[in-house]
């Protein structure tokens, strides 16, 4: 075997090495996600400390409101200006009003609520659980007789599939009185039949499928967060890293997700 | 009582703890000392169940601690005090729920918590006026102290210290050794310190315990201390970078 032949051998042994080991460390990470999936569901079954719940709701929910409401409001304007210009602006009162509540409510609505929310609640969920981990503050719980999952984990989780839903309701109404808003005054569509046209293309189905995405998300930004979060090591550089993990996996998640849902609920 | 025997657990590679075995008697306020990284916070983490060891039995007060498959035995768990490094208080939450916060778990009324929490306050010398404050509004010093007033408030029949007097001036740490003293013999509680700082370790113990390499490689009363001839002592006492314990252990 001549020196080339040795250096090629070498080069290949290392791709496998470095193929093997990331699968392994993927397969690794799953295996503990479910491990703590299943730890946060047996605290179903467990004390519910209610006031934790309440305060989640509210960090969750309430405090999310003005972003989600935000972001919902521009893309509903947004997405009834490109449906105006980049269609055919013949019958086009009856178009942009269906096309953008039906975009709203079954995918913009949940996905971008979902996302932003992520930004926002998976990284202060991971961040603070994470300075809990590496303070010892969590360790500390148990020694106080308390389940962590139970106190911690499960308060976020359930708050998060609670909440999600109904900032994703506000998103919706607020996302399409974005589009009407921008119909009546930039596009010169009458308010009213703008509104009857969005009634009569919109189903309940609609917006119980984007609800119902939104649930799926609100679990997926919790759990994550919280999964992150107590997987934290080190100090300040290792919580950065847990919080960064948490909003890009909840987010990655979420797409996808959320592609296998649409499938699922308007494909079959 | 505490009785740990055969002991084992190693982080990959890495052995921490090789065969320990160490026996406290009921009463006894015990301090561990030892280099850093020799395990003597995973030793105290194998005893609350926060680290599950390789191998090795542990009992508390009679009973075992870890089943045969090393998998902990809540039932048996004893009321456990327990002070920190940090101190780990709960920033979320005041001083005084930090110090009742057992008994706010088995849903004591605030009122009645808050006034024991103030009682137990007070027993570490620190005043009501605090109790209202949040961890973060306090000094390091006042921290360690309220630590130590949520680990005494459950009435516990055994305590364990992870390095008390860390990050304090000598005067707050001092203050704290002599507090821990107090309420130990106050409790009747069996105690465990582990810790490097031999002030601490004077005033606290009544047996000391050399910890090396995973192993007891010296134990006596703390008045021996000043007596052995044994050079791991010699060299930790007199803090020597000369000697049989090696800086790379780190």
């Amino acid at each position: 075997m001549n020196i080339y032949q040795k250096e090629w051998n070498n080069r290949l042994m290392k791709i496998l090495f470095n193929t093997g080991s990331s699968v392994l460390r993927f397969f690794q990470e799953t295996g503990r996600l479910f491990i703590f999936i299943l730890n946060t569901l047996k605290a179903i079954f467990s004390r519910w400390y209610m006031k934790n719940i309440f305060t989640q709701l509210i960090s969750i929910g309430y405090l999310s409101l003005p972003v989600v409401a935000l972001t919902s409001f521009f893309t509903g304007g947004a997405l009834a200006i490109q449906i105006y210009y980049g269609g055919n602006q013949f019958n086009s009162e009856i178009i942009v009003s269906s096309i953008v509540a039906l975009g709203i409510t079954r995918e913009l609505g949940p996905v971008l609520g979902g996302i932003v929310v992520a930004g926002r609640v998976s990284a202060a969920i991971a961040a603070e659980l994470g300075t809990m981990k590496v303070t010892e503050q969590i360790d500390a719980l148990k020694t106080l007789s308390t389940d962590p999952f139970e106190y911690l984990v499960f308060p976020r989780v359930i708050a998060g599939i609670i909440a999600l839903p109904i900032l994703v309701g506000f998103a919706d109404i607020i996302g399409i009185m974005g589009g009407w808003l921008v119909g009546v005054q930039s596009l010169g569509f009458n308010g009213t039949t703008y509104l009857q046209n969005t009634e009569i293309f919109l189903d309940s189905s609609d917006i119980f499928s984007g609800l119902i995405k939104a649930s799926v998300f609100g679990f997926i930004i919790t759990i994550m967060g919280c999964y992150h979060g107590f997987n934290s090591e080190g100090g300040a550089q290792g919580v950065g890293k847990s919080t960064m993990n948490a909003v890009v996996s909840s987010s990655i998640l979420i797409l996808a997700t959320n592609y296998i849902m649409t499938n699922l609920l308007f494909v079959s | 009582m505490i009785e740990i025997n055969n002991l084992n657990k190693k982080f990959q590679n890495n052995i921490v703890l090789n065969d320990l075995a160490i026996k406290i008697e009921a009463g006894e306020s015990a301090v561990v000392i030892g280099q850093s990284g020799t395990g003597k916070s995973v030793m105290l983490k194998c005893l609350l169940g926060l680290i599950k060891p390789d191998s090795g039995s542990v009992k508390i007060n009679n009973k075992e601690i870890y089943d045969k498959n090393l998998k902990y035995l809540k039932k048996n768990k004893p009321k456990i005090g327990m002070l920190f490094q940090g101190g780990a208080l709960f920033d979320s939450l005041p001083i005084w729920k930090n110090v009742g916060f057992t008994s706010l778990q088995n849903k004591v009324s605030e009122k009645i918590c808050k006034i024991k929490a103030v009682q137990t306050l007070e027993k570490v010398g620190l005043g009501s006026e605090i109790s209202d404050l949040f961890p973060s509004e306090i000094s390091g010093g006042m921290q360690k102290r309220v630590a130590l007033a949520r680990a005494i408030f459950p009435e516990p029949n055994i305590i364990f210290f992870d390095e008390p007097t860390t990050g304090l001036d000598p005067i707050s740490a001092d203050v704290i050794n002599k507090l821990i003293l107090e309420r130990v013999k106050d409790l009747g509680a069996t105690a465990l310190t582990i810790t490097h700082d031999m002030a601490s370790a004077r005033t606290i113990a009544s047996k000391v315990y050399m910890l090396h390499q995973g192993k007891i490689i010296w134990n006596g009363n703390v008045n021996e201390l000043g007596k052995t001839d044994n050079k791991f002592i010699l060299q930790f006492i007199k803090g020597e970078s000369n000697g049989p314990i090696k800086l790379h252990n780190n």
